[in-house]
């Protein structure tokens, strides 16, 4: 159960790192950082009002207007520079992130309650689960399915889609690639802070949480082939499963083993497993 | 300029006012030694590894997991130990990695470097876990130990490993800049310009990339081994993408494509670190800032300065 809760929050960061790689050629390792926000907007919000609905709203919609303020001012500085630059920019960013949050909140650890109604445990088949786990897993869910029908069936996915597999020709198609870019970067951000707002109950909530999911985030991503919506669900599903197995039958091998999953797929099969890129 | 930077650092132990200035600049040589070695890769060979904190690691697991058998051998054997390790790994990683270009290498080495990074990290028994391995000795050599101090007397308060640190990181420079100056070195920057046309003209270049890699990652154990036996441990740490983004960072900041510009980043990276960190708590946010105004506004760093104005020669 743990690593299927795992996967949901995992999922939520890769989707839209994804998605900002298959888009913008952007690898973002200030991803982390954007769940980070994301948390501690929650932690702001619900030490201040005590509502976590409104934390839910608020949170994804701040670190969303951060990402559209980053893009907008310095990643369109750097598109002719080349991918390096970009990755370089979101790295430094990931500094600056850590040290303005500890300069905000203080080093210390937070936690928040649960939503009122979603404390508490209770029993299926004999295994506990917590109400918020099962949360957390229907919000992934629903943002999941929200996600494969926006990508599949709705224009907006056809654009995206088409932004992955051939930039030149959706400019040419009379569409604003510096429109999609912003929103693209800014709704990566904002699902990225959901996932920190939805996360924050269930984690610790401390100036270095962003560093782990990063990586678990891009190891999803390589996983299920950087563009590809399917491919992040599959791989974060991966991932949970092989972290909670791992850490029964090969705990001293387990993340030896999830990093050789990741390089083994760019060795073999750059794409990923669902990629859409040859 | 490097003569300048030669005779500040000859110098340093007889006007600096205390040991810890000598700490300091011990840590700055050894990160310049590491920074060079990524320059090497990202600079001339134009690879972006960001897991080089692998080589570094090995470098440092090798002295913490041989120094019964090695202290025998005296320092050369440790720093001996430190190069083989990171050629030992870099061999099969690089293998691989390096037929991958641009983002995909910048991947594929952080994978693997957070692969050896996991198995440090995780496989106690052989590795220590997060404690890693403690107790390597700094096998300064007994005649640096017992007349250092009468030919140079400054090296009464600032230790004798200060010469050692110096010893390897000129030593490194000097190694590196043959390497860059030599055939293969231009045969290098070549294929990071236009790998094709290289190709075309008979050059085998996966071999000279893999080359380079090797190279690069053998001078980055020679770092690991030298941090290893200063500071008398091998951890997790060491192996860990933070070590690989922060030697990045050093090497961008400095300037790539430039030995000289990696040891200015390390020294700027260093200062910030350890010093600016003693005034005020957020010195990874004004690293950060540092780092991201170069980035966007000055591609070949600080050392592209000097080449605009007076330092140029």
């Amino acid at each position: 159960m743990n690593g299927l809760v795992f996967a949901g929050l995992v999922f939520l960061l890769a989707a839209g790192l994804s998605v900002i790689f298959g888009v913008m050629d952007v690898l973002n390792l200030a991803h982390g950082s954007f769940y980070m926000l994301g948390a501690y907007a929650a932690f702001a919000v619900v030490s201040r009002t005590g509502s976590f609905w409104l934390a839910l709203l608020l949170g994804p919609l701040t670190v969303g207007l951060i990402g559209a303020v980053m893009e907008l001012v310095l990643f369109r500085r750097l598109y002719q520079r080349g991918h390096l630059a970009q990755v370089l920019l979101s790295f430094g960013f990931t500094l600056v992130f850590v040290d303005l949050v500890r300069s905000w909140f203080g080093p210390r650890t937070y936690g928040i309650a649960p939503p009122p109604g979603l404390g508490g445990a209770f029993h299926v088949a004999g295994a506990n689960f917590t109400k918020y786990d099962v949360f957390i897993l229907g919000v992934s869910l629903l943002v999941g399915a929200a996600l494969l029908v926006g990508w599949r069936l709705l224009k907006v996915g056809a654009v995206l889609r088409a932004g992955v597999s051939d930039k030149e020709m959706v400019g040419l198609l009379g569409i604003d690639l510096g429109l999609v870019f912003t929103l693209t970067f800014a709704f990566g951000a904002a699902l990225a802070g959901l996932g920190g707002v939805v996360a924050a109950p269930f984690v610790a909530i401390h100036p270095a949480m962003d560093d782990n999911v990063l990586i678990l985030a891009l190891v999803v991503v390589v996983l299920g082939g950087l563009g590809s919506i399917e491919g992040a669900l599959a791989g974060s599903l991966l991932i949970g499963l092989a972290y909670s197995f791992g850490t029964f039958y090969l705990q001293e091998f387990s993340i030896a083993i999830v990093f050789a999953l990741m390089a083994a797929v760019l060795v073999l099969r750059p794409r990923g497993l669902f990629g859409i890129r040859t | 300029m490097p003569a300048v930077l030669l005779a500040v650092l000859i110098s340093l132990p007889f006007w600096t006012p205390s040991r810890y200035w000598v700490s300091v600049a011990i840590q700055a040589l050894i990160l310049a030694v590491f920074a060079m070695s990524l320059d090497l890769l990202l600079g001339f060979g134009g690879m972006p590894s960001f897991g080089h904190a692998a080589f570094y690691g090995m470098g440092a697991y090798a002295c913490g997991k041989l120094f019964p058998q090695l202290t025998g051998g005296g320092l050369l054997a440790f720093l001996a130990a430190g190069m083989a390790a990171g050629v030992i790994a870099a061999l099969p990683i690089g293998a691989l990695a390096v037929r991958a270009r641009g983002i995909y290498f910048l991947m594929l080495t952080l994978a693997f470097a957070q692969m050896v990074w996991g198995l440090a990290f995780q496989w106690t028994s052989f590795t220590g876990g997060t404690e890693g391995m403690s107790g390597i000795p700094q096998a300064v050599p007994d005649w640096l130990q017992e007349q250092g101090q009468n030919v140079w007397p400054a090296l009464r308060t600032a230790g004798p490993f200060y010469v050692v640190a110096l010893t390897v990181a000129v030593l490194a420079f000097a190694g590196l800049t043959a390497i860059t100056r030599s055939p293969f070195g231009r045969a290098l920057e070549g294929i990071r310009e236009n790998e094709g046309r290289m190709r075309a003209l008979g050059y085998p270049t996966y071999r000279y990339r893999l080359a380079a890699f090797v190279i690069a990652a053998a001078f980055a154990g020679l770092a690991g081994a030298t941090t290893a036996l200063y500071n008398g441990y091998a951890n997790p740490s060491q192996l860990y993408w933070h070590t690989s983004g922060l030697v990045l960072i050093a090497v961008i900041v400095g300037g790539t494509r430039s030995l000289l510009g990696a040891v200015l980043g390390a020294f700027f990276v260093t200062i910030v670190q350890l010093v600016i960190s003693s005034y005020t708590e957020h010195w990874q946010l004004l690293l950060g800032a540092v780092f991201i105004a170069v980035v966007l506004f000055l591609p070949g760093g600080l050392i592209s300065l000097g080449r605009l104005g007076w330092l140029r020669r």
